[in-house]
């Protein structure tokens, strides 16, 4: 399976995140005039680990890995998604709420892993 | 240290677990906070008491513990000192550091069985932690441990010790929840149960990674069995939860506390105090009684 094809499409407006997990490869392009934001993950860290938007924007996040399978979860936004090498998850956010929503690697990925985290701001 | 829960949630978890605490730094065989005395003191035929111990991060460096090297020496020394021996010991995972080095990884683990020789209880339950298992899928671990989940039967009571680490995605897996399933068919209904695993079944505080990704699946299982208690480990602290009537009890680490969920913005470690050493570390007594499925814990410091 080429990368492209393995590309995600993670909305939480309409497409159901374990749904399309399951699915396995669903290929979808993001609507131009959505803003694009590339999250770089490694041990231990994400690159940026502060992501700013605005309520009712939507932003598609593109995560990828240059080391090995890390993870990617915002529970207080109901997002989760592995982050793999060679791979780019795509995940589609409308944020509905203002606040600060940790993310964190949830793969145990070595001895900095706790510390893997990072924070989304969402304002007004 | 006395467990931090109020009068009300204590009389919750005891009408519906059937589970009551006992807390504080004095002799075993006095009463607890709420005037509950231990069950050693008076066993009956088929009382019994073991010791958990967990998170002792055997290899760990750094700061948050400038006694790192002698920590679970201590402990060991510790347990040795009871008036009575547990039937049995248990340590609810992370039993090492991780390392990515497999060789340095095969020294931890080594070194770490060799100091829980010198417990004079050899009757010891263990399991693994993401620190220990989840970089190899628990094959180091299992060299020298064993398997990673297994069930046991002790004077009347079943204990099931689940493996949620080996997978780093800190998921039980569909293999190991059919082989609860199977064993907890085996089980009568109104049976004591005891769960021993090292992650939270429940979501905890997922923002933290303090939950199971499939822990929903066990509990379902657990649910219809009328006595379950979880003892676990990880998050570095005494934390009592009830889901349903199964009730959860985290423990202390051996190495370093990490603060109360959620609390601040980092889990990071909390500061040793050179002025309480090893304050917020520690190890406790269960003391279980299988008629009635109670069980009273009791937290024990660790000193110098």
């Amino acid at each position: 399976m080429s990368s492209s094809t393995r590309r995600l499409l993670l909305s939480l407006g309409g497409l159901a995140l374990a749904g399309a997990a399951a699915a396995g490869a669903i290929a979808v392009a993001a609507a131009p005039e959505e803003k694009v934001i590339t999250v770089a993950a490694m041990k231990f860290d994400f690159l940026p680990s502060t992501i700013t938007l605005k309520k009712g924007e939507p932003v598609i996040l593109e995560l990828s890995s240059i080391d090995r399978a890390h993870g990617f979860k915002v529970p207080d936004l109901g997002i989760r998604a592995d982050v793999l090498p060679d791979t780019t998850t795509r995940v589609r956010i409308v944020p509905d709420k203002v606040g600060r929503f940790t993310f964190a690697c949830d793969n145990f990925c070595g001895e900095g892993h706790e510390d893997m985290e990072g924070v989304i701001v969402v304002g007004e | 240290m006395s467990i931090t829960i109020d009068r009300r949630q204590f009389a919750r978890l005891a009408g519906l677990g059937g589970v009551v605490f006992a807390s504080g730094l004095g002799s075993p065989l006095t009463a607890g906070p709420f005037g509950i005395g231990a069950a050693r003191a008076a066993p009956a035929a088929e009382d019994f008491f073991f010791v958990q111990l967990s998170d002792t991060h055997w290899g760990f460096k750094g700061p948050p513990n400038p006694e790192a090297a002698n920590t679970l020496k201590l402990a060991v020394e510790a347990v040795n000192a009871l008036p009575q021996q547990p039937d049995f010991i248990v340590f609810t995972g992370d039993l090492t550091h991780t390392t990515d080095e497999v060789d340095e990884r095969r020294k931890r683990m080594g070194e770490f069985r060799d100091i829980i020789k010198g417990l004079k209880t050899q009757n010891i339950r263990l399991m693994p932690g993401e620190h220990d298992a989840s970089l190899d899928k628990g094959a180091v671990y299992q060299e020298f441990f064993g398997p990673t989940h297994y069930a046991y039967d002790h004077k009347g009571v079943h204990f099931i010790v689940l493996d949620n680490v080996s997978d780093s995605t800190a998921a039980i897996g569909a293999e190991q929840l059919a082989w609860l399933g199977d064993d907890l068919k085996k089980q009568d209904p109104a049976a004591p149960v005891v769960v021993f695993t090292h992650r939270p079944l429940f979501d905890l505080y997922p923002q933290w990674d303090w939950a199971t990704r499939d822990g929903k699946a066990a509990l379902d299982l657990l649910m219809p069995h009328g006595n379950v208690t979880v003892f676990y480990g990880h998050i570095h602290q005494e934390n009592h939860q009830m889901t349903g009537h199964i009730a959860h009890h985290a423990a202390t680490s051996l190495m370093f506390p990490l603060p109360a969920p959620g609390s601040q913005e980092k889990r990071t470690p909390l500061a040793w105090n050179p002025e309480k050493p090893f304050s917020g570390l520690g190890w406790r007594e269960v003391a279980a009684e299988a008629k009635t499925a109670r069980y009273t814990l009791r937290q024990m410091p660790v000193k110098a």
